[in-house]
C-alpha cells in the first residue's frame, strides 16, 4: 500500500464529518494497539483496529470504508472499554458502517456483511421482530448461496426455533416509528434496501467465481 | 601480635553457604591469630561495638574482617579499629561473601574456600604497616571550562558561595548553544529570556573572571592544585576600552556568512556574534578582514582598510594585539566543553548539501528566532519563500550502529515537537509531519507536550525512518514508511528538517587526555560512578557538567552544574585536603633511575629527582612520588625491574606473604 500525504489528505473533510458524526477525535489515538488485543474479531479482519484508526489519521478514507474490519466489528465495546486515550473505537466502527452506507462503498465481493445488516434491519422494520424464515431466504436469495444451511432448517422448525410465518410485535407502530426518525435523522434511506446495481454486480462476481471453480 | 578475625554472617548471605562458626574455629587456631568470633552483622552498630570491645580486652593490634566487599565496608571498619586506639591501615578484610558465599552453592567447598581466603588476609594484615594519612593544601579557586549555560550556572552557584571562580570560553561570548536558541521545551520560554540574565548575573559578579577567545592549553598538577595554561586569542578589539557602541561593524565593509546563524545570514569581519553577548566586545575575524588579507598578501605595503580603527572613538581597536598565555592555579576544574551537531552529511538519502531546503534542527531555531536571519519566519533557504509543509525526520546519527552513534541524544523528540509547534505559530497554515522511531519524552510535562503538539497542533506523526529525499518541481518529496498502518508514505515537502543527534566535541580527546580523565568509546567523558557519583570523575578535583558527559537538555545541565558546583565548593570549603596514604613509595637505594615507572603512570604523579648517593659517592637520578597526585593504582610496581617502588598497603611483600600461606 502506498499513501502519498498532503495537506489535502490530511485536512480533508472525512476527519471532520467522523468528529462531528460520532464525536471522537481520532488525533488523540497514540497507536498503543490495546484496542486490537483485546478485540474478538482480530483474526478475522484485513487491518486491525487501530490500524483503522491509524489510517483515518492519515486521511485513508476508501481505504478505511472498504474494509472487513468495519463490518467484522461486533461492537462488544471491549475496545472503548479499555481504550487509555478514551476512544470510543466501538462507536468510529458503528460510524464508518453508517458513513459506508451513504458513501455507497462497501466491500461487496469480500464480505456480506453490510448486505446481511441490511437484511436484518429491514426485516426488524417490517415485522418488528426478527423474522428468520424471511431473512435467511432473503439474505441466500440476494447473497446467490440459495441453499445455504438448508438442510440445518427442518430440525430447526421441528424444535421450533424457526417458524413459517412470522411473529408480530405488538408495537410494531412504535418501531417502525423509530426507524422513520432515526433514518430521518441519518439519511441512511433504509427503505431503499436493494441497490440492484449492488445484487447484480454481487451475484455475477459469485457465479463467475464458481464457473472458474468448476473449470 | 594479635590478630583478631571478625566473620560476619551476613544475615543468612555468608552463613547461608559458608559454615561461619567453623571458619571462626579454623581461623583461631592459626599462627599469630589471637581471638576470633562471628556475628550477625558485623557491619551494625552492636557489631562494631563487638570489635571494639575485643581490641580491648584482648589487647588486639590488628584484625581481619570477613564479611562483604572491601568497597563497602573498608571504610567503616577502619573507621572502627581507629576509635579502638590502633592504627585504621592495620585493618583488612576478607571478601567472603561476593567473593565466596555468592557464587557457590557447596557449604562444605565454599567452606574451605572461605578459611582460605581468610587465611591470606590474616598472612596480608601481618606485614601491614601503621600509616598516616596525609594533607595537601588547597588553592581555593575554580576553572570552568566552557561557558554555555552548564558552565554559567556553575559560575553562578560558586561565586554565589564567594568564591573565586575562571570562565574558559571559545568563541567570542558566553551563552554557548542556548544563546542560539528561539524557544525552551516544554514551558516555551524564550531562550534568550532565560539566559541573558543568568550571563549578566556572571558578567557583573565581583568573584567570576570570564576568558573569552581562551582555550586551554596546558594543565599540569593535582586536586586542590591545578596549574592551568590558557590561550587567549588575539581578539584585535581591547575589552577594556571598548563600549559595545557598535560603530565598528556598522562600518565595517565585508560581509560574509555568520555561522552563529548557521550561514543563513550575513555578518560583518568585525562582529559581535549576538545582540546580547557578554562581554559585548566585538571581535575581528582575521581571515574575512581587509586589514589584515592585505597586510599579509602585499608584507604590509598594500594600502589597507582601517575603517573600524578610524571610526573607534575609544581607540579600542589594535591591529597588532597578539595571543597572550596567561597561567594560573585552580583548586578544581569543573568541565563543561558541551556537545556538537552530528555530522548528517553521511546520510546520502537525506541528499543534505545537494538540497538547500534540506536543514538541520539549529537552522530551524535561528529562522524561529525573532532577532534571526530571518526575522522569525520560517523559510525555504532555496527561494525564501514561506514554508507550508515541512516535514521533520528524528534520530538522524542517534540510534544508528551502522552510520552514527548507538546512544539515543535524548533531546530531539523534545525539540522536533518544539519545532512543529513554532512552526505553527508562525504560519498558521503550515502542516508539520514527523518522521519518527520511538517518541522519548521522559521528563516533566514533557510527553503532555508532545501530545499537546499531536492534538492540539495537527502535527502528523508518522513512525518510520525516511529512505528517501529527492527534488521534484520545485518540492522536496520525502519517501518513508507508517509502519503503524504498514503504508509506504510520499510527502511533496517546502522544508526539511533533519533533528541530528549529539556529538561528543572531537577536541575531548585532547582536552581528556590534559585533564587525565577517561572518555568512552562515543567520547563522552565518563563519569566516576553512573548512579553514585555522576558529576565527579575518577580524577579528584575534576567535575563534569552538561552534555560532555552526555546528551542532556537544559533543565539537566542546569542540574548537574549546580550538583558539580556544590562538589567543588565541598572540596573548596576543608582546610587541607586528607589523602589516602595507600600510595606508591620508593625505596631510593633500589631504585636505578631507569624511568620506566615515569612511563607507566596514568597520572604523571612520577618525577625525577637527583640524590647524593653517599655510598657510590655520586650523584644520580631516582624516582619521586608526587603524593598529590598518585592515586595508587599500582601500574609502577608492575614495571619496575628493581622492585624499589611499592604501594603502601599493597607491597610486594605482602602479596608473596599472601601466596605463601595459600
Amino acid at each position: 500500500m502506498k499513501w502519498f500525504i498532503s495537506q489535502e489528505t490530511i485536512k480533508a473533510p472525512f476527519q471532520k464529518i467522523l468528529e462531528k458524526g460520532c464525536g471522537e477525535k481520532v488525533a488523540r489515538c497514540y497507536q498503543c494497539g490495546k484496542c486490537s488485543a483485546g478485540c474478538p474479531m482480530a483474526f478475522q479482519m484485513d487491518y486491525l483496529p487501530n490500524q483503522i484508526i491509524r489510517m483515518i489519521q492519515l486521511g485513508m478514507e476508501k481505504e478505511v470504508l472498504s474494509s472487513k474490519t468495519i463490518w467484522l466489528c461486533a461492537s462488544c465495546f471491549t475496545c472503548t472499554a479499555r481504550c487509555p486515550r478514551e476512544i470510543n473505537v466501538a462507536e468510529i466502527m458503528d460510524f464508518l458502517r453508517r458513513h459506508a452506507y451513504r458513501t455507497r462503498i462497501i466491500p461487496s465481493g469480500d464480505t456480506e456483511i453490510p448486505l446481511f445488516n441490511k437484511i436484518f434491519l429491514r426485516n426488524i422494520e417490517l415485522f418488528g421482530r426478527l423474522y428468520e424464515v424471511g431473512l435467511i431466504g432473503m439474505f441466500n436469495l440476494l447473497s446467490g448461496e440459495f441453499f445455504k444451511d438448508f438442510t440445518v432448517a427442518p430440525k430447526m422448525f421441528l424444535k421450533q426455533k424457526i417458524g413459517i410465518f412470522p411473529w408480530r410485535n405488538k408495537n410494531a407502530k412504535a418501531l417502525k416509528d423509530i426507524f422513520r426518525r432515526s433514518g430521518g435523522l441519518e439519511k441512511a434511506q433504509r427503505g431503499r434496501l436493494l441497490y440492484p446495481k449492488l445484487i447484480f454486480l454481487n451475484l455475477s462476481k459469485k457465479f463467475i467465481g464458481k464457473i472458474e471453480k468448476l473449470k | 601480635m594479635k590478630i583478631g578475625v571478625f566473620i560476619c554472617h551476613c544475615g543468612t548471605n555468608i552463613s547461608a553457604t559458608v559454615d561461619v562458626e567453623k571458619v571462626a574455629q579454623v581461623t583461631s587456631k592459626l599462627a599469630k591469630v589471637h581471638f576470633s568470633t562471628t556475628y550477625l552483622y558485623m557491619c551494625s552498630n552492636p557489631g562494631q561495638e563487638l570489635i571494639k570491645k575485643a581490641i580491648k580486652e584482648k589487647g588486639l593490634d590488628r584484625i581481619v574482617v570477613c564479611s562483604c566487599s572491601p568497597s563497602l565496608h573498608e571504610k567503616t571498619f577502619r573507621k572502627c579499629a581507629e576509635e579502638a586506639g590502633i592504627n585504621p591501615y592495620l585493618v583488612e578484610i576478607a571478601n567472603i561473601r561476593e567473593h565466596c558465599s555468592w557464587v557457590h552453592r557447596d557449604k562444605k567447598e565454599a567452606t574451605l574456600k572461605a578459611i582460605d581466603i581468610v587465611r591470606l588476609a590474616v598472612a596480608k594484615v601481618s606485614r601491614d604497616k601503621p600509616l598516616v594519612k596525609t594533607y595537601v593544601p588547597i588553592e581555593k579557586r575554580v576553572l570552568i571550562i566552557g561557558g554555555g549555560i552548564s558552565g554559567i550556572q556553575s559560575a553562578i552557584d560558586i561565586a554565589f558561595a564567594k568564591y573565586p571562580v575562571t570562565i574558559v570560553e571559545r568563541e567570542s561570548s558566553i551563552g554557548g548553544r542556548m544563546a542560539r536558541f528561539d524557544k525552551t521545551f516544554p514551558t516555551l520560554d524564550c531562550a534568550a529570556c532565560i539566559l541573558t540574565p543568568k550571563m549578566v548575573t556572571v558578567s557583573q559578579s565581583q568573584y567570576v573572571t570570564i576568558y573569552t577567545c581562551s582555550e586551554i592549553e596546558e594543565v599540569s598538577g593535582h586536586v586542590g592544585d591545578f596549574k592551568v595554561k590558557i590561550r587567549k586569542r588575539a581578539r584585535s578589539v581591547d575589552i577594556n576600552k571598548c563600549t559595545g557602541c557598535g560603530a565598528c561593524y556598522a562600518k565595517c565593509p565585508v560581509k560574509v556568512s555568520a555561522k552563529f546563524d548557521m550561514n543563513l545570514g550575513l555578518r560583518k569581519a568585525i562582529y559581535v556574534p549576538f545582540p546580547q553577548a557578554v562581554p559585548n566586545v566585538p571581535v575581528i575575524d582575521r581571515q574575512n578582514c581587509l586589514w589584515f588579507s592585505a597586510k599579509n598578501a602585499s608584507g604590509g605595503t598594500k594600502k589597507a582598510c582601517g575603517l573600524c580603527k578610524k571610526i573607534c572613538n575609544f581607540g579600542a581597536i589594535d591591529y597588532d594585539m597578539q595571543d597572550e598565555i596567561i597561567e594560573e592555579k585552580f583548586g578544581a576544574i569543573i568541565v563543561a566543553t558541551g556537545f556538537t551537531q552530528f555530522d548528517h552529511s553521511v546520510y546520502g538519502e537525506y541528499g543534505y548539501g545537494k538540497y538547500k531546503d534540506v536543514v538541520t534542527g539549529l537552522h530551524f531555531e535561528r529562522m524561529a528566532s525573532s532577532s534571526g536571519p530571518t526575522g522569525g519566519k520560517i523559510i525555504r533557504p532555496s527561494d525564501g519563500k514561506e514554508a507550508r509543509d515541512v516535514v521533520f525526520i528524528q534520530c538522524v546519527g542517534s540510534r544508528d550502529e551502522q552510520k552514527g552513534v548507538p546512544y539515543c541524544s535524548r533531546i530531539c523528540c523534545m525539540y522536533t515537537a518544539k519545532h512543529a509547534l513554532l512552526l505553527k505559530e508562525h504560519n498558521k497554515d503550515a502542516q508539520a509531519y514527523v518522521f519518527y522511531i520511538d517518541i522519548r519524552a521522559a521528563g516533566k510535562n514533557y510527553e503532555e507536550f508532545v501530545k499537546k503538539v499531536q492534538d492540539e497542533y495537527g502535527a502528523i506523526y508518522l513512525r518510520g525512518r525516511v529512505s528517501r529525499i529527492f527534488e521534484k518541481g520545485g518540492k522536496i518529496i520525502v519517501r518513508g514508511a507508517d509502519t503503524l498502518s504498514g503504508a509506504q508514505i510520499e510527502i511533496k515537502a517546502d522544508l526539511v528538517v533533519l533533528a541530528t543527534g549529539l556529538i561528543a566535541r572531537p577536541e575531548t580527546v585532547k582536552l581528556a587526555q590534559m585533564l587525565h580523565i577517561p572518555y568512552d568509546q562515543n567520547r563522552l567523558f565518563t563519569e566516576a560512578h553512573p548512579k553514585l557519583a555522576p558529576v565527579e570523575t575518577v580524577t579528584s578535583g575534576i567535575f563534569l557538567t552538561g552534555a560532555c558527559q552526555s546528551p542532556k537538555d537544559i533543565p539537566d545541565s542546569v542540574a548537574t552544574a549546580s550538583a558539580a558546583s556544590v562538589k567543588a565548593l565541598g572540596l573548596l570549603l576543608q582546610d587541607k585536603l586528607e589523602k589516602e596514604p595507600l600510595i606508591a613509595k620508593v625505596d631510593r637505594n633500589l631504585c636505578s633511575g631507569c624511568r620506566a615507572c615515569v612511563v607507566a603512570c596514568p597520572f604523571n604523579a612520577i618525577d625525577m629527582k637527583e640524590i647524593e648517593d653517599r655510598a657510590l659517592k655520586c650523584k644520580r637520578d631516582v624516582a619521586e612520588v608526587v603524593e598529590g597526585v598518585c592515586t595508587g593504582c599500582g601500574n609502577c610496581t608492575v614495571v619496575c625491574r628493581m622492585s624499589a617502588i611499592d604501594i603502601e598497603g599493597f607491597s610486594n611483600r605482602q602479596i608473596m606473604e599472601e601466596i605463601e600461606a595459600l
